[in-house]
């Protein structure tokens, strides 16, 4: 089985997101950037499969500047074989990602296509989705446990109500939740052979997709500030409270 | 022209100074630090335990003899072996000796000294943990003046026999290899290094108990009462105190790095105290004094690791004379404890809990601020090499 791994760069996870003054998106200068959380664990559920013997080849692609390549390293330093950047450097919105990553999936066919559920920097939880319905391929989405049985994937889900099990047939594409894994940290070792693994750079226009934005981006403000809360004196005035401000019971 | 912008973390940009491997290495071992070894600092060093499993995950992610090439080592340059000992001392110093002692102290001089059998014996299990590793030079009379040791190899057949007492050696209580340093009485008292094993006739490890300093790491004596070593144990070329002491030029080096992680941590705990911490109506932050030392802090860090960077490329180029090791040591651990005790000042009488960890680092750095070479020998190297005077006498 071959696997192809979508990888995106985002705002490091530690970092506190300070909007840029013109109000135009979030400032991006001088910050760590790393690996989308959800894509990390999506590289290692690959990784794992590879290990066990259920893939041979795991290919990592990533969408973005040049910078992505150092995103693409860690994959490779995790475990990945080669490495595709598709390079742009403006934003590029879920559906003509998911435009790119089909025209990747045409050029490779992999059997099997994990990604991260969704980037912690646009919270679309689109482009798998999306990806699956050009592909006309079967979809996994929040998986929690991912396994081999037969020739299908049995990927468990984690929905509103509990888990749900859903069989794919393959080629799939699936999307991974928190609990799917725990990535593993890149070692030393696997740092420096990472440097000597094959990675390639295209151009959106390689694929004939049209990149351009669909959405406009108005504002972007930060979230209000949260106001002190108060203490109350008794039971009776926590009641009266709920009741006539909160109006919540 | 755009005013640029300015980074209060990284005022000088250290992060644009190092190359995509530099920083992926750095991020990683900042990652395992931060989330294996943080959570059991406060209880190891609470308690004096040195957890033995932690040799064995720092060997899993490479940690352990990065900069040799082979034996299941990375081979990375000395930049990123400076990086690596930054942010394991982030955490703790203890950490940072276990790390640095099998790195630098055991494994380098076996790479570069030992017989081919001592290599292939040793090393790799020593790179991934398996096997710990201790130096013993110091001796309970002999510290700075290492030349005074008092431990004799005596020549026999097959080997040598070795006695005398080794004193506060880092991971000796449970070392499965022991780096020691020896006279040879049949090579007119030459001193030459030898590789011993635990378990050798006549060979133990007491541990010392009762340290205030790097709790978190174990330390002991070796003592050696006519312990037999064969041949191929000895390092067969290196004669004079040349040999210990390139040794102790790479450790130095990653202390220099080391100690600046400890600051970084003290400095960035307490301008988060002194934000938090209401006092007379407004944050402690808000008062001059504070800011100073904030100031004062940032300023010897930001300057600290630019001295070591440089002293890594002079490293990874050959061109580190052991003078500058021994300038970026001095200056680098004085001004850390400098920097934790003042931190610790700041956190007031939060500041002597462990909870808070700046009362560890300050602990830790006395140590590391003595060993290998105090800062005051180290400013007699530096001041015999700029008046060509020695002065330790």
């Amino acid at each position: 089985m071959k696997i192809l791994v979508a990888v995106k760069r985002v705002l490091d996870y530690n970092v506190k997101a300070r909007v840029k003054s013109d109000q135009s998106g979030v400032d991006l200068s001088n910050v760590k950037m790393s690996m989308n959380p959800f894509c990390e664990i999506a590289v290692e559920e690959a990784v794992r499969m590879k290990e066990k013997g259920l893939a041979e080849e795991i290919i990592t692609v990533s969408i973005g500047p040049s910078q992505a390549q150092e995103t693409l390293r860690t994959s490779l330093a995790m475990g990945a074989d080669r490495s595709i950047l598709i390079e742009i450097d403006e934003n590029v919105e879920p559906l003509a990602v998911a435009k790119l990553l089909k025209g990747v999936v045409e050029k490779e066919s992999p059997n099997l296509v994990i990604m991260g559920k969704q980037s912690i920097d646009g919270d679309n939880n689109q482009t798998g989705q999306m990806l699956a319905a050009l592909l006309g391929w079967g979809q996994g989405t929040f998986a929690s446990k991912v396994e081999k049985d037969g020739d299908q994937l049995k990927v468990t889900r984690e929905v509103d109500g509990g888990l749900e099990t859903v069989g794919l047939k393959l080629p799939a594409v699936v999307t991974t939740d928190l609990r799917l894994n725990e990535p593993r940290y890149a070692s030393l070792p696997n740092i420096m052979k990472a440097k000597k693994k094959p990675l390639d750079t295209m151009a959106p226009s390689d694929f004939g997709v049209d990149v351009s934005p669909r959405v406009v981006t108005l504002k972007v403000t930060e979230p209000p500030k949260r106001e002190a809360g108060i203490k109350v004196e008794s039971v009776e005035q926590l009641v009266d409270k709920l009741q006539n401000e909160a109006k919540v019971i | 022209m755009k005013r640029a912008e300015f980074d209060w973390q990284d005022p000088l940009h250290l992060d644009s100074q190092l190359t995509e491997d530099e920083r992926m290495i750095r991020d990683s071992a900042r990652q395992y630090c931060q989330d294996k070894l943080m959570p059991r600092v406060l209880e190891a060093a609470r308690h004096e335990h040195f957890d033995r499993d932690i040799m064995r995950e720092m060997g899993e992610m490479g940690l352990l003899g990065p900069t040799i090439d082979g034996y299941g080592c990375a081979g990375v340059n000395y930049v990123s072996y400076g990086l690596i000992a930054r942010e394991v001392e982030r955490v703790d110093s203890g950490y940072r000796s276990a790390c640095s002692v099998q790195s630098s102290l055991v494994m380098y001089p076996i790479y570069a000294f030992g017989t081919d059998a001592v290599k292939d014996k040793f090393l790799p299990g020593l790179g991934t943990g398996e096997l710990v590793g201790c130096f013993g030079l110091t001796e309970p009379d002999a510290g700075s003046d290492p030349a005074s040791m008092k431990t004799r190899a005596k020549k026999v057949d097959g080997g040598y026999r070795l006695s005398g007492t080794k004193m506060w050696i880092t991971n000796s209580p449970i070392a499965d290899v022991f780096v020691v340093w020896a006279k040879d009485t049949s090579e007119d008292n030459a001193i030459r290094g030898f590789v011993l094993e635990k378990g050798m006739d006549g060979l133990s490890a007491p541990k010392i108990e009762g340290k205030m300093s790097l709790r978190a790491s174990i330390t002991g004596e070796i003592v050696m009462d006519d312990v037999f070593v064969p041949e191929e144990n000895a390092f067969p070329d290196m004669r004079g105190l040349k040999g210990p002491f390139m040794c102790l030029n790479n450790a130095r080096y990653g202390i220099a790095w080391g100690a600046m992680g400890a600051a970084e941590f003290c400095w960035h705990a307490a301008r988060n105290y002194a934000m938090e911490r209401i006092i007379f109506g407004r944050p402690l932050a808000a008062t001059q004094l504070i800011q100073k030392k904030l100031a004062d802090m940032q300023t010897e860090i930001t300057l600290g690791l630019q001295g070591a960077l440089q002293l890594g490329r002079m490293k990874d180029n050959g061109t580190a004379a052991p003078e500058a090791i021994s300038l970026m040591k001095r200056n680098n651990c004085g001004k850390a404890l400098d920097i934790a005790r003042v931190s610790r000042d700041i956190h007031g009488g939060n500041g002597i809990a462990d909870e808070y960890h700046v009362i560890r680092h300050a602990m830790n750095l006395e140590a590391v601020n003595t060993y290998e070479g105090t800062h005051d020998i180290h400013a007699l190297i530096l001041g015999r090499a700029q008046t060509g005077i020695p002065a330790f006498g």
